[in-house]
């Protein structure tokens, strides 16, 4: 498995560099990323259908526990069925789509990374791997959504989809961590295995859920998605519609074996599913743009997937799994097929496409198949997998399963309607003619397509539906090829195997699915009478319902609190900041002493001398804070550091008070450097603020004084300063123990410290000479105006 | 510096008399530290000291040199880290943990036993760095734009940055 994953980060890295040379052609190269997936999928099915996963551990940082674990289970097994073997299909259809123009390197190189990243998210076993390959894959799909960098709009939507799945993905972390901790492990298979229980794990599981309900495009996250429907159809039917976005689904169908159970875990996210399931398959028969209706259609299949997923019984995954399978082969087949229209017919807008189903009519057929098996009519796979899901549901008991089922018969309902909206609109013929006002407003002086010059899309676009339709139509007619796999899905439960057939005989859920085509054909066949009043509905719905002025808002709201934090903190004034500085490093330690110091070995002096450079030390900093005067208060300070230093000396520390010597000089003369620059007295400052830097020094020295002597006199162990007197000489070879802790004992921090003292001179250079270059520049435009 | 608007001879040429005197002194601080009052930091700020005379007495620098006498800070600072690193690094070739330091006693004619630490040589990167950094903030805050020392042509070169 590591072996596969290197090759994708390989080929990413190889197929970017051959892109120029080989143009689009650079995907049959790359395909052979999604290609060894797929082998890995072929070679690990037998064993992983018998019970025994793959499994890879290579430690990674072992004194954190962590390691590169890699599980390939039935579920893991599924999800990479669709991430590599219809990951193949797209990366085949690319290389007849994409075209060559500056942005096929980074096309190449981040769809094969993004194939490398979920291929790693589904089959990582540690819960942190997990999180790097589920931030992978979200970077490498900012990069794909905004590949026309210089559309606005696809750079807006790049952002949104960054924005917002990282969001979840920050909070996944921070619950998968508490979720770790709790279960005292990080292996994925072992938290759900042995599942911890409490008031905490609740909350890590509800923040690893926001993870997966933006991932998954569930309500009301959901506009991310049909805004990055402007990255290229291939990249929308791969993360879109077979990989990206199932993300969410998996996770929430690797936890649901653990804790389905909990009390909130079915009512929360089957509503969330059904809601967004019917809210999607709603909006998708608003839709005119042909991707977007396939965007709000995804939107609400993914709904479908999680209400599904998370119930967590045996017949449920059974059916999540299947499910899972029906929709990646049919979107991915309808969004190729979008890509094929568009390329033929330079638009999307389902009013103006016209007669295309006579041009094309291989990809029409096609196309309709991915459609239909979306829809659920019978001898495609879909079909399949709704009556699995009315079966799961059928059998449970209790309202919320009722519920559900309602809401899932209304979405699917909605689906078969917007799946056959999408044939008829992509394919038939239009009698009458374009309605000379449309209140929708097709786009000013837009002309219905001439079939005449359509130009049919080659084999390169058309054989990669026709390959993945004939896939959804071999499964639907012999479903039994998938009961092995579904059951071992499904294995975490207790339950008979499935036995997927196409006819069950008359049984409730037959006549379910009967009733749904029924009323989603009514539908479909009663757009024109009714898509007055959806949009009148639509219209009337307040504007507040709408998500994405939600996530515009929220944006808008974290700019201006970032600008006001800044505003508030950072605002330039030099004894501001020192004074914060100085409270928190004050009041910090000074809390914990407030418990009690034992202050009994403190004295007052150690003899007349101390005593009296002390209380010169203190003179000076009186003097110091009284004058007025800039350079007398810089020379009474320079007393002060002279004072500490002769105590060093008194005190029989020379290279303390060498060093102390030194650094007030060179102090004092740097001060000097800046003083010239600076008035030579200070502002005058209002008593209020006098009084308020008064406190603040007060308080800032007390806890000062309080800490040393609290420090001094609350040793529990031997001083330190003992073991290196006595290792000083025979294992450094001096006698300077001062020189040797530096050099040596502590070497470590030496160098650290030179590093910082390296980084604070480049800090002060670059920023005194931009400073310079500024106001050089300010002189010369103040010069130039007044010359002219 | 102009701080102090006149240029004093006497001062500039007894500066130029201990100058060399004050380097000296320091390389002294930085040898014997192993074993007496001294060391990498008290060295370097004794040179530094050195070029902060040279640099008050007002004498002209010469282009991309702000300091009069100085080697280029950045060349200086880099060089002393660069110095500290490998030192610290270099047991780790011989198989040893990072920063191990050995010490030998050689017999040197005239001068008799002479005790020496590995250790010296990360001192002098200590020693380095912060004679770079008392170059650095000479040149940067001392040469303003009017009293400057530093032409201005010269920071527009970018070779010459700090």
């Amino acid at each position: 498995m590591l072996l596969v994953l290197a090759l994708h980060a390989g080929l990413a890295a190889l197929a970017g560099a051959l892109a120029p040379r080989l143009g689009p052609r650079a995907f049959w190269v790359a395909a052979l990323a999604p290609l060894s997936g797929a082998v890995l999928a072929a070679a690990a099915a037998p064993d992983v259908l018998d019970g025994r996963p793959w499994v890879q551990d290579v430690p990674w940082v072992p004194g954190l526990d962590l390691s590169v674990a890699l599980r390939l289970d039935a579920l893991s097994l599924l999800l990479l069925v669709l991430v590599s073997g219809v990951g193949t299909v797209i990366f085949a259809y690319c290389a007849a789509y994409a075209e060559r123009d500056g942005a096929l390197v980074r096309f190449v190189t981040t769809l094969t990374a993004f194939a490398g990243a979920m291929l790693g998210l589904v089959v990582a076993d540690d819960v942190v791997l997990l999180y790097v390959f589920w931030e992978l894959t979200t970077v490498t799909s900012y990069l794909l959504v905004g590949l026309s960098d210089e559309d606005a709009a696809a750079r807006r939507a790049a952002t949104q989809a960054l924005l917002v799945t990282t969001l979840g993905g920050l909070a996944m972390l921070v619950g998968l961590i508490v979720l770790a901790q709790q279960a005292g492990t990080t292996s994925l298979s072992g938290i759900v295995a042995d599942p911890p229980g409490g008031g905490l794990v609740t909350a890590a599981l509800l923040l690893v859920l926001l993870g997966a309900v933006t991932k998954s495009a569930q309500v009301p996250f959901h506009p991310w998605l049909p805004a990055a429907m402007a990255a290229p159809t291939p990249v929308s039917a791969y993360l879109h519609a077979a990989a990206m976005v199932k993300a969410g689904v998996y996770l929430v169908a690797r936890l649901a074996p653990g804790f389905a159970e909990l009390p909130w875990w079915r009512p929360l996210l089957v509503t969330l599913g059904v809601a967004t399931m019917v809210l999607g398959g709603w909006r998708a028969l608003r839709q005119h743009d042909l991707k977007r209706l396939l965007a709000f259609s995804t939107v609400s299949q993914l709904g479908f997937l999680v209400a599904v997923a998370s119930w967590g019984t045996h017949e449920a995954a059974v059916a999540a799994g299947v499910l899972l399978l029906a929709h990646g082969f049919a979107k991915a087949a309808l969004f190729l097929s979008v890509g094929a229209v568009d390329h033929a017919a330079h638009t999307r807008d389902l009013r103006l496409l016209h007669g295309l189903g006579r041009r094309m009519p291989v990809l029409a057929v096609a196309a309709a198949v991915g459609a239909l098996s979306m829809g659920g009519v019978p001898l495609f796979l879909g079909f399949i997998a709704k009556e699995e899901v009315y079966a799961a549901l059928l059998a449970e008991e209790g309202p919320l399963a009722a519920a559900a089922l309602a809401g899932l018969v209304l979405g699917s309902v909605l689906t078969l309607a917007y799946a056959l909206r999408y044939v008829w609109g992509a394919f038939a013929d239009r009698a009458e003619p374009l309605p000379p006002h449309d209140p929708d407003g097709t786009p000013a002086g837009a002309q219905r397509v001439d079939p005449a010059h359509v130009h049919p899309p080659g084999p390169g676009l058309v054989a990669p539906v026709v390959l993945l339709s004939v896939v959804s139509l071999a499964l639907g007619l012999v479903p039994s090829l998938l009961d092995g796999l579904a059951g071992a899905v499904a294995a975490p439960y207790e339950g008979e195997g499935p036995h997927l057939a196409l006819w069950h005989g008359v049984t409730p859920y037959l006549l379910l699915s009967l009733l749904t085509l029924a009323l989603g054909a009514a539908l479909a066949l009663a757009r024109g009478s009714y898509a007055r009043a959806l949009r009148a509905v639509g219209d009337r719905l307040p504007r507040a319902l709408d998500a994405d002025l939600g996530y515009d808002a929220s944006v808008r709201a974290l700019e201006q609190g970032a600008d006001e934090v800044t505003g508030r903190t950072q605002r330039g004034s030099l004894p501001f900041y020192l004074a914060v500085v100085s409270l928190c490093a004050a009041v910090a330690p000074g809390v914990a002493l407030l418990r009690g110091a034992d202050l009994e070995a403190a004295r007052w002096a150690d003899g007349w001398p101390q005593a009296a450079v002390g209380l010169l030390v203190v003179l000076a900093a009186l003097a110091a804070a009284r004058s007025s005067a800039r350079l007398s208060a810089v020379l009474f300070l320079g007393a002060t550091g002279y004072g500490v230093a002769i105590l060093y000396v008194l005190h029989g520390g020379p290279d303390l008070a060498l060093t102390q010597f030194l650094v007030e000089t060179l102090s004092l003369v740097i001060f000097l450097l800046v003083l010239r620059l600076l008035p030579r007295r200070f502002g005058p400052t209002v008593g209020r603020t006098r009084l308020l830097r008064g406190g603040a020094a007060l308080v800032v020295g007390a806890s000062v004084t309080a800490l040393t002597l609290a420090t001094t006199s609350a040793r529990s162990r031997p001083s330190v300063s003992e073991e290196f007197l006595a290792r000083s000489a025979p294992e450094a070879g001096g006698s300077n123990v001062v020189n040797v802790i530096l050099v040596d004992f502590r070497g470590l921090d030496t160098l650290g410290e030179a590093t910082v003292v390296l980084v604070a001179a480049l800090g002060l250079s670059s920023l005194v000479l931009t400073l310079r270059g500024a106001s050089r520049q300010r002189g010369r435009s103040d010069r130039e105006e007044v010359s002219g | 510096m102009r701080a102090f608007d006149h240029r004093s001879p006497i001062v500039q040429t007894a500066v130029r008399a201990v100058f060399h005197a004050v380097l000296l002194t320091s390389l002294f601080f930085l040898v014997r530290g192993h074993n007496a009052p001294g060391g990498g930091f008290i060295a370097g700020l004794v040179a530094g000291t050195a070029f902060l005379l040279r640099y008050l007495a007002g004498e002209d620098a010469r282009p991309g040199r702000p300091v009069p006498g100085a080697p280029r800070p950045g060349l200086v600072l880099g060089a002393g880290l660069l110095v500290a690193a490998v030192t610290a690094a270099a047991p780790l070739l011989g198989g040893g943990q990072l920063l191990e330091s050995g010490y030998a006693h050689p017999v040197v004619p005239v001068l008799g036993e002479v005790p020496l630490a590995s250790a010296l040589a990360f001192d002098t990167g200590v020693y380095l760095v912060v004679v770079g950094m008392v170059l650095a903030v000479l040149s940067t805050l001392g040469a303003q734009e009017g009293t400057s020392l530093a032409p201005l042509a010269e920071d527009d070169d970018p070779g010459e940055a700090v």
